[in-house]
């Protein structure tokens, strides 16, 4: 069994009025199965109001189930009992880098994690050493977060999960507020834990470039998984993409057209590299001499 | 009828130790119903730019003309200005604070003091550019999707009836759908209504698709002021000042390195698609023209 | 213009006094301020002065870093030096029409103005000498007996290391709402104090959904990093008293004798 594993999970948003009536059922999501080993990178895409960002919600406790399950390493999200161990095995990055820095000090801020534990003294430095050289901020340890870019900000925010040592690191839409600058910044730094830490990773996201690098993409329509595979897999789907509101990149897209035109192109291209590796040798071939 | 700006210098806390020039000797001339995209990476003084053409903020020297007039001349009507060159900022959902969606977008008009009539029928006609019907009239902004928000808020700035609309990453943060809505209903203003529209952007892509003409700042300075074809021809400079051209743009640049003389001038999918499909003799039937959203 | 406030004046070097616990600050500075009170003589003020006068020389901080908290209150320090200058009878050394200046008014005056400016210099080198987040644990550790009786001490303490790190983002937003609201056409700037009030709606709205939902985002963060109130919770940087404290103690114990002793002085 994964590290994360939900079982027919659905969960509603309950609007009521003043007099606590129930108003109206929002249904974000809808019979959602799903589940994710350990060490893996797995991206969740889809638009917004898909119910992404309230499963990333799920996984780390902040919302429990309507109706189904949702384990962290075996534990249920629903037994109140276990939520802080389940927070400290799913630690959680979230949109706005302003809004979860809680410390005036990049260092201190890492150790806020530690301190809720009540992990000793000396152990949270040496975990606030490790996390700020894990992201590559120990050059900004004694900084304002204030003074920081949002890419960086958002690197002091994974290093404050990062040390309450989580198995698992949940992003929600963590460059959705950056320049592209500070997105690729981000992301390569999200890989290098995944790769080096063996943290597993679930990405939330809505820009395709991000995923393309991910061991697992997973598409979600109206609360609902409608795709799942492999990126290469996913990628070569662009009408179905185009039709869940989603995009893909350029060279992507490109091989797609190229292909539906009939050229000996694969639909699941991810780099350029790949994409002249095929073109060329059929364009030098094929060209019609002007 | 246009904007020009000559030598244009912004210093922040000049004198003092901190002396930083976010603007540094700026000049250009925008003509009226050109679309334009305005680029440079976070810090490279575009933010501060386009407080100054709308009169927000106050040039340290230089000088800026507005229809001919320059606008630091002392008695200059800097709210007529700001109701000529409409501006709106990043994430304006933030700025939504009435009741109801309609009562917001009239803020606008009604500090133009014009009567109530005439404010109530800009409302109506700017919620329409936005593609907002009255069944969003009588709700609460602040009860919409991310997406109708900003919609709302950039109507609020419509209904000033600008000549000029300066939007400084309107996109941010929607998903690709929204994106697409709202960059399609500011190619529609500017196609139907001749409106001047500059967008400050990151996203190449969208400028490719969209812009006519492309400024990029870097440091203060203006370092491009050409097409975006043009622009994106020198990608290796782009990429020192920390941006990047379109990937169509790369992938171009790649097969003529290998020796394939396709077009340099390509900047969107559709162009290379059917620059490539007749290199090699197959046709697509579709225009070579920019896909309209 | 409003990016123009700076929040704590904390002044980075390294000195004795920067180095001290912040309890101790706290306590020496509440001692001074009481010693200030003891003070009714020319002695006492002497040797509060010279006490002063070695603590800033201590701290390395610039003195004309210190004078400018001064400007902040010289309307303050003008108006009482002025109602003790006039209203205090005994006397009259000078008078012109109804304005009496007694000799028992000028002694008055004099002591209240030298009061009121070492009460904010002693307070200026607390602040200056001090990072915000030292002020806060300090308090925290320091007041942590008032537990006992039912403050929250914690939640106190952790609200204003809080409020502290989102000032400079709220400034900075409020002036980012102000722009947006002037390129709409509002005006903040003229009409009278009715239509100006009336005119902070768009930008005071905005402004407190905006906090609002920062609010909500960061509760939520702080439960994700299992944040549940100020129990089991460890230090990262814990409060240690050094032997330069305890020094400093018995220094300060002494200052508030010798004092006190003054008021004998005759």
């Amino acid at each position: 069994m994964g590290i994360i594993k939900a079982v027919n999970l659905i969960f509603d948003y309950i609007k009521r009025d003043e007099d606590e009536q129930i108003e109206g059922v929002d249904r974000a999501i809808d019979g959602l199965s799903l589940d994710i080993q350990e060490g893996s990178f797995v991206a969740i895409l889809g638009h917004n109001g898909s119910g992404k960002s309230t499963f990333a919600k799920q996984v780390n406790g902040i919302l429990a189930p309507t109706e189904g399950t949702v384990l962290i390493s075996g534990m249920d999200t629903r037994d109140e009992g276990h939520i802080w161990d389940i927070r400290k095995t799913a630690g959680m990055v979230f949109q706005n880098p302003d809004n979860q820095i809680i410390g005036n000090i990049v260092e201190e801020d890492v150790g806020f994690g530690p301190e809720n534990l009540g992990v000793p003294t000396e152990e949270i430095w040496k975990r606030v050493d490790e996390s700020l050289e894990a992201v590559g901020m120990t050059a900004y340890r004694l900084k304002s977060p204030n003074k920081l870019s949002g890419g960086q900000k958002q690197r002091v925010a994974i290093a404050g999960v990062m040390a309450m040592r989580p198995k698992c690191i949940i992003l929600d839409e963590p460059t959705a507020m950056l320049d592209p600058n500070g997105r690729k910044e981000v992301i390569r730094t999200v890989h290098e834990l995944n790769r080096r830490e063996k943290i597993t990773v679930l990405l939330i996201t809505h820009y395709m470039e991000e995923v393309v690098d991910a061991d697992r993409v997973i598409v979600m329509d109206d609360g609902k998984l409608v795709m799942d595979g492999t990126p290469r897999e996913i990628f070569s789907r662009v009408r179905e993409l185009k039709q869940y509101r989603l995009d893909v990149p350029q060279v992507t897209e490109l091989a797609y057209e190229l292909a539906e035109a009939g050229l000996p192109v694969s639909r699941g291209i991810l780099t350029m590299d790949e994409l002249l590796s095929q073109l060329v040798p059929y364009m030098k071939e094929h060209r019609i001499c002007r | 009828m246009s904007i020009k700006a000559v030598n244009l210098t912004h210093i922040y806390g000049e004198g003092t130790a901190f002396e930083q020039y976010a603007l540094r000797d700026v000049n250009f001339e925008i003509e009226d119903g050109q679309f334009i995209g305005l680029i440079g990476h976070t810090g490279s003084g575009k933010s501060t730019l386009i407080q100054h053409l709308n009169g927000l903020l106050k040039a340290t020297s230089g000088e800026l003309y507005y229809n001919g007039e320059n606008i630091y001349a002392p008695g200059y009507d800097m709210k007529a200005l700001r109701s000529k060159v409409g501006l709106v900022f990043q994430y304006p959902e933030h700025q939504l604070f009435e009741v109801d969606v309609f009562s917001d977008v009239c803020f606008g008009p009604k500090n133009q003091g014009l009567k109530k009539e005439e404010v109530e029928e800009r409302a109506r006609k700017a919620l329409e550019l936005v593609g907002l019907d009255e069944s969003f009239y009588a709700q609460s902004p602040f009860e919409l999707s991310g997406g109708q928000k900003r919609r709302v808020a950039i109507a609020g700035v419509l209904a000033m009836d600008p000549e000029v609309l300066i939007l400084d990453e309107p996109t941010a943060g929607l998903d690709p759908k929204g994106r697409d809505e709202i960059l399609g209903q500011l190619e529609r203003l500017h196609r139907d209504r001749g409106m001047t529209i500059i967008l400050v952007s990151h996203s190449m892509e969208d400028i490719a698709r969209y812009a006519d003409r492309l400024i990029v700042m870097n440091h203060g300075e203006k370092v491009f002021d050409d097409t975006p074809r043009n622009v994106f021809r020198s990608y290796k400079e782009l990429e020192s000042m920390g941006l990047a051209a379109p990937q169509v743009t790369y992938i171009v640049q790649a097969l003529r390195r290998e020796g394939i003389p396709i077009d340099d001038s390509l900047i969107t999918v559709e162009e290379a698609r059917d620059a490539i499909l007749s290199m090699v003799g197959l046709k697509t039937g579709r225009t070579e023209k920019k896909q309209n959203a | 213009m409003l990016r123009e406030i700076t929040l704590g004046q904390y002044y980075p070097v390294d000195s004795v006094i920067h180095r001290m616990d912040p309890r101790t600050k706290l306590l020496g500075t509440l001692l001074f301020i009481i010693s200030l009170f003891c003070a009714d003589n020319i002695w006492g003020y002497g040797a509060a002065a010279l006490f002063l006068a070695a603590v800033i020389k201590l701290s390395r901080v610039p003195f004309k870093f210190m004078v400018r908290g001064l400007k902040a209150v010289l309307v303050l320090l003008l108006i009482s030096v002025s109602f003790n200058l006039f209203l205090t009878s005994g006397q009259v050394i000078f008078q012109i029409g109804f304005l009496k200046i007694t000799l028992e008014g000028v002694r008055t005056a004099a002591f209240m103005a030298l009061r009121l400016i070492f009460l904010v210099l002693g307070s200026s080198v607390m602040t200056l000498t001090t990072t915000p987040n030292e002020l806060t644990d300090g308090l925290e550790k320091g007041l942590g007996f008032l537990n006992r009786v039912g403050v929250p001490v914690h939640e106190v303490a952790m609200m204003m290391s809080i409020a502290l790190r989102f000032i400079p983002i709220l400034i900075e937003e409020a002036d980012k709402i102000m722009k947006a609201q002037m390129a709409r056409g509002a005006d903040f700037e003229s009409g009278n104090l009715v239509q100006r009030a009336k005119s902070m709606v768009p930008l005071l709205v905005p402004l407190f959904i905006s906090a609002f939902r920062r609010a909500t985002d960061l509760a939520m963060a702080m439960e994700a990093r299992c944040y549940r109130g100020g129990e089991g919770r460890t230090k990262m940087k814990p409060l240690r008293y050094q032997k330069r404290d305890r020094v400093s103690q018995v220094v300060l114990v002494l200052y508030l004798a010798v004092m006190i002793g003054t008021r004998f002085v005759s």
